[in-house]
Order: structure tokens, then C-alpha cells, then sequence
């Protein structure tokens, strides 16, 4: 009888288990590569655990740390600024979208939802911005464009109309003005859901790398994920030098591939915890509608 | 009387007044961003040359669309796209409820947040990180190489062979989203009011006549609008996913090539500015014409589960 009624339980989590491997064991083999031993990797191939422990991918990557130090100070510039005006933006239209009493909701809701649906495509969008608006190698190129993102002005708006209106009302009765309202009431109440959108946000400023393939050339405005995305390149074109070259024979490039990919991916693991904490209760979309 | 009329009248304008003031900013981003490029759409029907400038170049009508439509890459970055989007809507929504329901069934804190935890993991990277992942398993010197090198396979290169990368690319998309996807549905199921369970349990329902009886049927509502959401972006794909994890092999493009990486690649390495505009076009016009004919479908079968 117990194990009938277990039997069911420890499958269930069996599977979950058997996931949740899944889900940092890539992790684990990336960091473990990036600490193993270049000609050992050649010779035997990656594997879980590192092969002849040492630090020399780390060390070539920040051999000369300029380019690296630059694009992490791009990165997080750019998640810090963009975030802090992404959040407060999008927390001033989500609450006028919540307010039922707004006489343009309908139409204001329309106006934002509808750019989920439809889109003037990558060609109109890139002409606009390099040849019109002239954003095109600056800073704000990586933080314009996302400031305004209609999912997530959708979860903080669900999450705002959980709110009730009777406060906002008796706020009103005794004098309150709407943007008194909206700082000292509405931003408070709401901070689990501006936590949680704040740090997808963050996510979303952090982990991009589109807006930089299409709009950066420029050496020094070079974020980390781009970076990444060069530094395969690179590595490639010294390698290739390298075999023809005998003497340079001591680039780690699949190791100093892997450490760099670490580097990159480091700081968002450190925002993890805080995510964690908000993430389920932010999540609750439960009855969203458009 | 006329007086208090014309005061409420007043403060109710310098209510919306102020309301809108809050909502401006977004406002203008959005139409910056967003609007502003859909009237760009003419480009399309322009046989745009650069001494011209895009105003000045003459009107070809439909000729990009002729142009693309008669080329065999038409066919199959269309297939590509439709086709791995259907396998990951399919797959990936099966997948997440599963895991849903599965996650509902654990009772211990501790255990339910480890696995939420793990499960976020992946969400967290970007593709590019997700493509040295995937490099460090399927690349020459990686650990899926290896074993297949100790089982007998000898040069078994991944980035060559074309027919497992619909298989790769499912396997990993699924990875990413799900933990993400699982956790929108099993907040869902904490949505759904512990009554009706009560009320099932009383009347000595199973756990799976619960399942299939209570907790599916409440949970349409948000299963069908995460379906509605991903079907009207079936024109669009991940562009990381396409892009990096296959490391841009050339003679991957027949099982790799989708609309958004085709219009990129034809953009910034071809410069034909018309014809991948045109395609950008064809894509959201179809996207939209999705969702609105997915959305009509749904109201018919249930108008309480329509998008809008």
C-alpha cells in the first residue's frame, strides 16, 4: 500500500529531478572546459569535470582586459539606464491602462497591443534609426528601442488592476493629486510587480544582442553579448594564423571560448536570487486578456 | 447646480489630462519604434537605389514579391519556419503543461523551489551563451562527440549533417522555454480556486479524473491564449536560436534558414534593401492574418477564451 502511494511521488520527481539536471549541466560543462587544460581538451575532448585544472583561458582573455573591462562598463551602462527609465515608463502607461475610469483605455490599449500583432519589419525599422533618427554607434541605440515593450507593460498592467480601486478613490476624496496617487500610492503597492518586470528588464538590456549586431560597429560601444559573439570570430581568425604561423601556437581557443562565455554570463547569476523571489508571484498572468 | 457641473466637468478633464501625461512617455517610444517603421512598409514596393535615396526611387509595384516568390529559397525558409514553429508550439505547450501539472503534485517548499530554481536556468542565458553550450556538447572536441567517437563513430561532425538539426533545434528551444512556459501554467493552477479540488475530493474523485475533469478545463482559458500568442508570431522565428547555435554553416541554410535570419543575411551581407523588405512585409501580414483568423476560431469554439 505505501508503495503504491509512493511509487507515483518518486516518479514525479524523478522527472522533475532528471530536468533540473538538465537545465545546469551545460553550465557546468561550459565552466568546466574554461578551467581545463588546451592541449588535454584537444587531445581527450570536453567533459564534466575539468581536465587538467588550470587557469590559462582566464588568463588569455584578460591578458589584456581593456576591451573587456570597456564592454562590461557598455553592458551595464546600458541595463542600469535603460532599465531605470524602461520601469518607470512602463509603470506610468500600466497604470493608466489599469484605471478603468480612464476615458481612452480602450483606444490606449489598442495602440499598444496592437505592435504585438503587427510590425513594420526589420528593414523600415533599421532605415529609421541609422538613417533618420542618426542612432546608429551610440549609446542609446542599445537602450531606445526597448523602453517601451508591450508584454511587459501587459503583466504590470494585470498586475496593477489587482489593486483596489477604492484606495485610489479614497486617496481622491481626500485631495490627493493623480501624481501623488500614482508615486506614493500605486508605485509602493506595486513594487513585486515592478520587481519582476524590472528584472526581466534587466535580462532582456542584458542578455541583447541584436540591437549591437545591427547598430554598433564602433570598437568602443561594444557590449559583452556581442563581444561574445566576435570573440568566436576572432579566435577562429588566430587559430587559423596561428597553424600557419608555428611559433603562435599558444592560443587556448576552446578554452579561452568557454571562459569568456563565464564572463559574460557571470554577472546575470548573481541577479538569479533576486529573480527568484519575485518571479512566480510576478508571473501570475493567470486571466490575462489583451 | 450648472456650476458644480461645469467644476466636475473640469477636474474629470484634468484627471484624463493627467493620466495621459503618465502614459506619454511610453506612448512616444512606442510610436517611434513602433509606428513609424510600419509606414514604412512602401519600401517594399520600391526599387530602391541608394543615389536615389528611398523617396526618390521609383515605384516597381509587386516586382520584389515576384521576385522573391519565384526563387527557390522562398519555399524553404517558409517551410522551415511554419514547420519548426509548429513542432515547438506543439511540443513545447504539451511539454510545459506536463511539467505543470507535475510541479502542482510536489507538497515540499524546499523541493518545489530547487526545482524552479534549476528550471529558470536557461532561461537566463542568451543564445549566444546557449550557443557555446550547445558547441561544448556538438562541436569537434564535445562531450556528445566524444561518446559517439568511443561508441564507433569516428568524424562524426554535427555542423555538417543537415538531417539532425530540425531534432537539435526542437531539443533545444524546448530546453530554454520551458521552465519559463511550465511556471506561467503552474502559477495558472495556483489561480484556480482550492474549492473545486475540495469538492472532487469529497465526491472520491481520482488524482488524473481531477486532472483531466478540474484543473485542464480551468486552465484553457490561459493555455489558449499562450497558444494564440505563439501562433500569431508563427511567422516569426527566434532569430538567436537560427543564428548562432548553428554558427552560421552555410550547409546547414536548407535545415536552418528561416524568414528573420533570411531577411537579415539579405540586408546586411546582400544590401537588397527592396527584396527583404518585401519579405518582411510578406511576414507580418501573415502573422497578422494568423491571429486574427486563430482569434475568430477560438471565439466560435469559446467566446470567453478570444484574445480580444
Amino acid at each position: 500500500m505505501t508503495l503504491r502511494k509512493k511509487l507515483p511521488k518518486m516518479l514525479i520527481h524523478l522527472v522533475l529531478i532528471l530536468f533540473g539536471i538538465a537545465c545546469i549541466i551545460p553550465l557546468i560543462s561550459i565552466i568546466s572546459v574554461s578551467l581545463s587544460d588546451e592541449t588535454t581538451i584537444l587531445q581527450e575532448g570536453y567533459s564534466f569535470f575539468p581536465q587538467g585544472f588550470n587557469l590559462s583561458a582566464y588568463a588569455y582573455v584578460l591578458y589584456k582586459p581593456a576591451q573587456l573591462l570597456n564592454a562590461l562598463k557598455v553592458s551595464l551602462l546600458v541595463s542600469a539606464i535603460g532599465t531605470i527609465i524602461s520601469v518607470l515608463i512602463s509603470a506610468g502607461i500600466s497604470y493608466v491602462l489599469s484605471r478603468e475610469d480612464y476615458k481612452y483605455k480602450n483606444s490606449l490599449s489598442f495602440y499598444v497591443f496592437f505592435t504585438m500583432l503587427f510590425n513594420g519589419g526589420l528593414v523600415p525599422t533599421y532605415i529609421l534609426i541609422s538613417n533618420y533618427l542618426h542612432l546608429k554607434n551610440t549609446i542609446w541605440v542599445l537602450i531606445l528601442p526597448y523602453l517601451a515593450i508591450p508584454w511587459f507593460i501587459l503583466i504590470l498592467r494585470t498586475f496593477m488592476q489587482k489593486i483596489p480601486h477604492t484606495i485610489i478613490e479614497s486617496c481622491m476624496i481626500d485631495g490627493a493629486s493623480e501624481l501623488r496617487i500614482f508615486i506614493q500610492m500605486i508605485l509602493p503597492l506595486a513594487k513585486p510587480g515592478l520587481a519582476t518586470v524590472g528584472l526581466f528588464t534587466i535580462l532582456q538590456y542584458w542578455n541583447d544582442w541584436w540591437l549591437s549586431l545591427m547598430y554598433i560597429d564602433k570598437e568602443s560601444l561594444v557590449p559583452l553579448q556581442y563581444m561574445l559573439y566576435r570573440m568566436i570570430n576572432n579566435i577562429e581568425f588566430l587559430t587559423r594564423t596561428a597553424s600557419i604561423m608555428p611559433g603562435m601556437n599558444t592560443v587556448p581557443a576552446e578554452t579561452a571560448r568557454m571562459a569568456m562565455a563565464i564572463l559574460a554570463a557571470g554577472p546575470m547569476l548573481l541577479v538569479f536570487p533576486f529573480f527568484q523571489k519575485y518571479f512566480v508571484k510576478g508571473l501570475t498572468v493567470g486571466a490575462v486578456k489583451g | 447646480m450648472a456650476a458644480t457641473n461645469k467644476k466636475m466637468s473640469k477636474t474629470r478633464s484634468m484627471k484624463t489630462l493627467t493620466l495621459t501625461m503618465l502614459a506619454l512617455p511610453a506612448i512616444l517610444v512606442i510610436f517611434v519604434f513602433s509606428y513609424i517603421p510600419m509606414a514604412g512598409i512602401f519600401i517594399a514596393f520600391k526599387n530602391v537605389n541608394y543615389e536615389q535615396g528611398i523617396f526618390r526611387s521609383p515605384w516597381s509595384g509587386f516586382e520584389n514579391f515576384n521576385y522573391f516568390f519565384s526563387s527557390s529559397d522562398a519555399w524553404m525558409v517558409v517551410r522551415n519556419t511554419l514547420g519548426y514553429n509548429t513542432v515547438f508550439i506543439v511540443v513545447g505547450t504539451l511539454l510545459s503543461i506536463i511539467f505543470a501539472l507535475l510541479l502542482n503534485e510536489v507538497i515540499s517548499r524546499k523541493f518545489l523551489k530547487t526545482y524552479q530554481t534549476l528550471f529558470f536556468f536557461p532561461y537566463f542565458f542568451s543564445w549566444i551563451i546557449v550557443a557555446y553550450m550547445a558547441y561544448s556538447f556538438i562541436g569537434p572536441y564535445g562531450i556528445v562527440t566524444g561518446w559517439l567517437e568511443d561508441l564507433g563513430f569516428t568524424s562524426f561532425d554535427f555542423y555538417t549533417e543537415t538531417w539532425i538539426w530540425p531534432i537539435l533545434l526542437t531539443f533545444i528551444n524546448v530546453w530554454k522555454g520551458l521552465g519559463y512556459t511550465s511556471i506561467i501554467f503552474y502559477a495558472g493552477i495556483l489561480g484556480i480556486s482550492q474549492d473545486y479540488f475540495e469538492a472532487a475530493a469529497i465526491d472520491g474523485a481520482s488524482k488524473f479524473q481531477t486532472i483531466i475533469k478540474i484543473t485542464l478545463p480551468l486552465l484553457m482559458p490561459l493555455i489558449t491564449i499562450m497558444t494564440l500568442l505563439s501562433i500569431g508570431k508563427i511567422f516569426y522565428s527566434d532569430f538567436g536560436l537560427f543564428f548562432f547555435v548553428p554558427r552560421e554553416v552555410g550547409q546547414l541554410y536548407p535545415v536552418t534558414q528561416v524568414i528573420d535570419t533570411y531577411v537579415y543575411r539579405m540586408l546586411r551581407q546582400s544590401g537588397d534593401i527592396g527584396m527583404s523588405s518585401a519579405v518582411g512585409l510578406f511576414q507580418s501580414m501573415m502573422g497578422f492574418v494568423v491571429v486574427l483568423l486563430s482569434n475568430y476560431m477560438v471565439k466560435r469554439v469559446n467566446e470567453e477564451n478570444k484574445l480580444f
